[in-house]
Formats: C-alpha cells, sequence, structure tokens
C-alpha cells in the first residue's frame, strides 16, 4: 500500500518531466546510434575471393551480399597486394579462410556472416581454419563492445536518473518528511526500486530492440536473457545510484560521481582487452558490476551463451544488488532511527 | 494516558561539540497549546526534530503520549509540519494529500473525505488542482499545514507554522488551531518567534541557547517579569541567562 504509493507517485513525477523521460529513452539510443556508425563503418560490401567453391555455396554467398571473385589460383600475396577482404580457399576436407583484417569491423562483420553461411554444413567439412594477413583475431571491435555498450547505457542513465531524483527529495527535504510518516524505510527503498525500475525496465527494452532490430548488433544467443541480464544492470545501478545520492549534497557533487564510478567501469567491461593487464588491474576490474553484466551480456550476445553459462555473473549482479539496497535502507538511518 | 502528552527528561544534544540543547526537561501537558517561543538558532527545531525521533539525543530521554520516543506508532500519532516546506512542487495540492494520506494507509473514503477536511481548513479547495511549484510561499505553507492534519493525530507538532502567511490567514489558523484543542482535544506544539502568537498559546516554554530560561502562562510569564507585552518578557528573560 505504502509502497504503491510511492510508486504512484513517482510515475506522476516522471510523466511531467518530458525532458527526463527523453534523456532516459532517447539519449541512449542516439549514442548507440553514434557509436555504431563511428565504429562499424562498413557500409560498402565485402569482396571475397573463392577458390574451388561449389556452384550452391557462391549462389548463397552472392545473396548474402558479399562481392564474389571466383579465382582458383590465388595467393595470399595477392590479397595483400589487391586488398580484397578475405579469402576463401576450399579444398577436399578442409575450408581455409584467409582474411586482410585491416579493419577489424570488416573481418568480424566477415567472419561472421560467413560462419553463418557454412554452418549447415559444417559438420560433414570440418572445420572452418581462419588465417589473418593483418593482426588476430582477438582485434577488438563494435562487435565485441556493443553488447557492452548496451548494458552501460543502462547502467549510466538510470544511474544519473536516480540518483538525482533521491538526492532531490533529500534537499527538497520530502525524504525527512516522508520518514515522519509510519513508513518503514524497506517501503521507502522498495518504492524507489519498483517505481524507478519501470522507467529501467522500458528503458531497458527500448535500447535492447533498438540496438537488436535498428542496429543489427550481433546476437547469436536469446533476446530474452538479454533483457534479464539487462534488468538485473538496471537494478544494480538504480540501488548504486540512490545510495551515492546519499553522499553528495547538491546535484553537482552527484555529477562528479560519474568520473569516479561509471568511467572506470568502461575501462574493464570489455573495451580494452582484459587478459594483458597486470594481475592486481585485472583484480580491481571484478569489483566492478559493469565487467560482470558485460561479461554475461558478451557471452549471450556475441557468443551465444544460454542461461547457465551466465548463472555465476548473473548471481553476482544480483549480490551488488542486494548489498546495495540493504545499505540504503541502512543509510536511511540518518533520519530516522527505527 | 497521564497529565502529560511530552515529557522531555534531561535532554541534551551537541553538534560537533557545541552544545545545541542544554540538559533540558519539559512537560506538556494533555489537551493544551504549548508555545515554544525563542529566536532563530535557539534550538527550537533540534528540540522538535528529536521529540519525532529524527534526531538522536546524546543525554536524556523523550516521553510522548507515554511512549519512549522513537516508538513506531508515534509517527501515526503526531501530525508534523517541518520548518522549510517539504512538497512534491510537481505534484498538485491534491495529489501531494493523497501521497500523504496513503502513507497513513487510509481507506479510500476515509482519505477522499481527510483531504476535502484538510484543504478546506487551509482554504485551499480551489487551487487544488495547480502544481505545487505555482503556489506562493503562503500556500505552500498552508499545504504543509493541511498534510500534518490529514490523518487526523492526536499530537500535532507544528514547527513556525505561520511564516509566510498574511494577518488574515494566520488569525483562521489560529482559530483553527484553538478549535482543534478544544473541540477535539488535541495537543498542540508550536514553535514561533512571534511575539503576538504567544499570547494565544494556553502554556509557553521561552527557549535560548538551548536552556528553557522561562515557562508558564503567558499572563504569568508578563506579570513575573513585569513587562507590557513580550517583546519585553523576552529581552529580560534572555538577559537572565547572560
Amino acid at each position: 500500500m505504502r509502497i504503491a504509493a510511492i510508486v504512484t507517485r513517482i510515475i506522476q513525477q516522471m510523466k511531467r518531466d518530458k525532458r527526463t523521460l527523453a534523456l532516459l529513452f532517447l539519449a541512449p539510443l542516439l549514442v548507440l546510434s553514434l557509436m555504431y556508425f563511428i565504429f562499424n563503418s562498413n557500409g560498402a560490401s565485402v569482396t571475397l575471393v573463392v577458390s574451388n567453391a561449389p556452384a550452391p555455396l557462391i549462389d548463397k554467398l552472392k545473396n548474402a551480399d558479399f562481392t564474389i571473385i571466383e579465382d582458383d589460383h590465388f595467393t595470399k600475396k595477392q590479397l595483400q597486394n589487391k586488398e580484397y577482404d578475405g579469402w576463401l580457399a576450399i579444398s577436399l576436407n578442409e575450408r581455409k579462410l584467409t582474411l586482410l583484417n585491416d579493419d577489424p569491423s570488416r573481418a568480424k562483420a566477415l567472419t561472421m556472416q560467413l560462419a553463418q553461411i557454412l554452418q549447415p554444413t559444417q559438420a560433414s567439412t570440418g572445420s572452418l581454419e581462419t588465417d589473418y594477413v593483418y593482426g588476430d583475431e582477438n582485434t577488438a571491435i563494435f562487435d565485441i563492445f556493443s553488447p557492452m555498450l548496451i548494458g552501460f547505457f543502462v547502467f549510466f542513465f538510470v544511474f544519473l536518473i536516480t540518483g538525482i531524483a533521491l538526492l532531490k527529495e533529500r534537499t527538497s527535504g520530502t525524504l525527512e518528511r516522508l520518514l515522519a510518516t509510519p513508513i518503514k524505510r524497506s517501503e521507502i527503498v522498495a518504492g524507489y526500486m519498483v517505481g524507478y525500475g519501470l522507467f529501467a525496465f522500458l528503458q531497458t527494452i527500448i535500447i535492447v530492440l533498438f540496438g537488436i532490430y535498428v542496429l543489427d548488433i550481433v546476437h547469436v544467443g536469446s533476446i530474452w536473457l538479454v533483457l534479464l541480464i539487462n534488468i538485473v544492470v538496471a537494478l544494480v545501478s538504480l540501488s548504486l545510484g540512490a545510495l551515492l545520492s546519499s553522499f553528495a549534497a547538491s546535484e553537482f557533487q552527484m555529477m562528479q560521481f560519474i568520473p569516479l564510478v561509471i568511467v572506470p567501469q568502461v575501462f574493464f567491461s570489455g573495451i580494452f582487452p582484459l587478459d594483458s593487464m597486470a594481475e592486481w588491474l585485472q583484480n580491481i576490474g571484478r569489483i566492478m558490476p559493469l565487467y560482470y553484466a558485460a561479461d554475461a551480456l558478451n557471452g549471450v550476445m556475441y557468443k551465444g551463451y544460454s542461461f547457465n553459462d551466465i548463472l555465476v555473473n548473473l548471481s553476482i549482479l544480483t549480490c551488488f544488488a542486494i548489498v546495495f539496497i540493504t545499505l540504503n535502507i541502512i543509510s536511511l538511518k540518518k533520519y530516522r532511527s527505527l | 494516558m497521564g497529565n502529560c502528552a511530552i515529557s522531555i527528561k534531561s535532554l541534551e544534544k551537541n553538534f560537533q561539540h557545541k552544545q545545541v540543547i542544554a540538559p533540558l526537561s519539559l512537560d506538556i501537558p494533555t489537551g493544551q497549546l504549548m508555545g515554544l517561543l525563542g529566536p532563530s538558532g535557539c534550538g527550537k527545531t533540534t528540540l522538535i526534530k528529536m521529540i519525532m525521533g529524527m534526531l538522536k539525543p546524546d543525554n536524556g530521554s523523550i516521553q510522548v503520549l507515554d511512549l519512549v520516543v522513537p516508538h513506531k506508532q508515534l509517527l501515526n500519532d503526531i501530525g508534523y509540519m517541518a520548518q522549510s516546506d517539504a512538497l512534491y512542487t510537481d505534484l498538485t495540492g491534491e495529489e501531494n494529500l493523497h501521497f500523504f494520506a496513503k502513507l497513513y494507509s487510509l481507506s479510500k473514503a476515509e482519505r477522499m473525505k481527510r483531504v476535502d477536511y484538510a484543504a478546506s481548513l487551509v482554504r485551499l479547495t480551489d487551487d487544488l488542482q495547480l502544481k505545487v511549484m505555482n503556489y506562493s510561499g503562503g500556500m505552500k505553507r498552508r499545504l504543509s499545514l493541511a498534510i500534518a492534519l490529514i490523518q487526523n493525530p492526536k499530537l500535532l507538532i507544528l514547527d513556525e507554522p505561520t511564516v509566510g502567511i498574511d494577518p488574515v490567514l494566520k488569525k483562521e489558523i489560529w482559530q483553527e488551531l484553538i478549535r482543534l484543542k478544544e473541540e477535539e482535544q488535541k495537543t498542540i506544539l508550536v514553535t514561533t518567534h512571534a511575539m503576538d502568537e504567544a499570547e494565544k498559546c494556553d502554556q509557553l516554554a521561552m527557549l535560548r541557547s538551548g536552556h528553557i530560561i522561562a515557562q508558564g502562562t503567558p499572563q504569568e510569564l508578563k506579570e513575573h517579569y513585569q513587562a507590557k507585552d513580550f517583546d519585553e518578557v523576552f529581552l529580560k528573560a534572555g538577559g537572565d541567562v547572560r
């Protein structure tokens, strides 16, 4: 009942704050689109040289928007000189793909598309061996970190909006007034979680659908799992934003948490390869919620992980949320000891 | 219930080694209108917050309605009006009233009745559909008072309820406070630094630098200090402390 009162109030307030709604729902889409165009400028079609391929396969490739050059006597040297994107050589028992990889995003896109096309027959013909002219398969690109970007936007915007909303409630004295009524501290926190959680949930759905269907971000795994992860991420950031707002005296001070809390998490969430970092640095990443979120999102969207594969990450994220929520309830003791 | 609605025993509070409330004892009889009088910064709000259970005293104890503060039941029994208006400015007056009414778990029918009553009491019925951000300072004060009355509490604690309210409305609000006391047997604790309001209280406690420097009926105080009005009482009483 009291929780419902808070939820209703939050919905009334949010509905009237059109700009905040726009920030919540449109800003992530705008930034995500920008990033997509900046990192994924492979609009031009991919040129693939094919040696000794059967006709049905060539048709399939042409249907998938590849520019196909058939040449049975091609070499790696030629590939390098002519700057084609890739060379698929098919012999009796193996298939060898050589990628130019001068632009990792193009190479990655090519591999992804090719993998999808070749998949049905893969079992019978053995594996696809991949070779690179430049770099190797670890070259990072938008496809790899776009799943993490989705998680990041959910985290960032939810953090900002709840943090500031709760801060406003603290500075205007309404929180104190609220605590002069018989409401339980846990009811306040629950009301906030549900009220802003609803908006975070909507935002998550919009970002995920936009990312997958409009920007065509690679997703191999289940879209439901992607939504599930992001909802847990939203809960973590909701509770963290609410908690940190108790350490801020003004909106400006709330903003100061962005370089402290948000930006470092970005570094540890998959844009930069973690494996090459020093051990202690990797351990720092392990205390950050976005590290687990990015790992889970990447797993589902890029590697096609199932629920069981991301269970550990999800549990850790849930633990973060529970800890933050508990701390929130405790921190309200500042206003009332009951 | 005993004779005292609020009973404070050797209460002490310091903020960073600065003594805000010196050891202080005060009894507020049930069914009376008690005025807590004092200049700004004398500790009125601190005292009120401790009675509400929003601040923890360093020493001493408070009993309200025979319950030791803090106590959950008390939050239901006390209607509180803070010194600064704590309102949701992006909601309408009505939405604010309903929101707080819901927090007291009033049934829907009762809620409607109380919202109507509280709004008409402070003459806000016609402005209920306006967003609070468009309210004047006085209207906000009145809405805060309406919220304090929303759950029909036994005890009202009002921290400077008439600041920024014009004289006509101020008079009406005082009439209503006196009516609430007499007809509904409510105990009311009001803080003020307006001396004209002091006259209307049954009992007065004068607070200065965390000490109660004088206590009694308005008449008693005036006689004791041989003063014509309360400005004079205050000046004379204040002189004793220094």
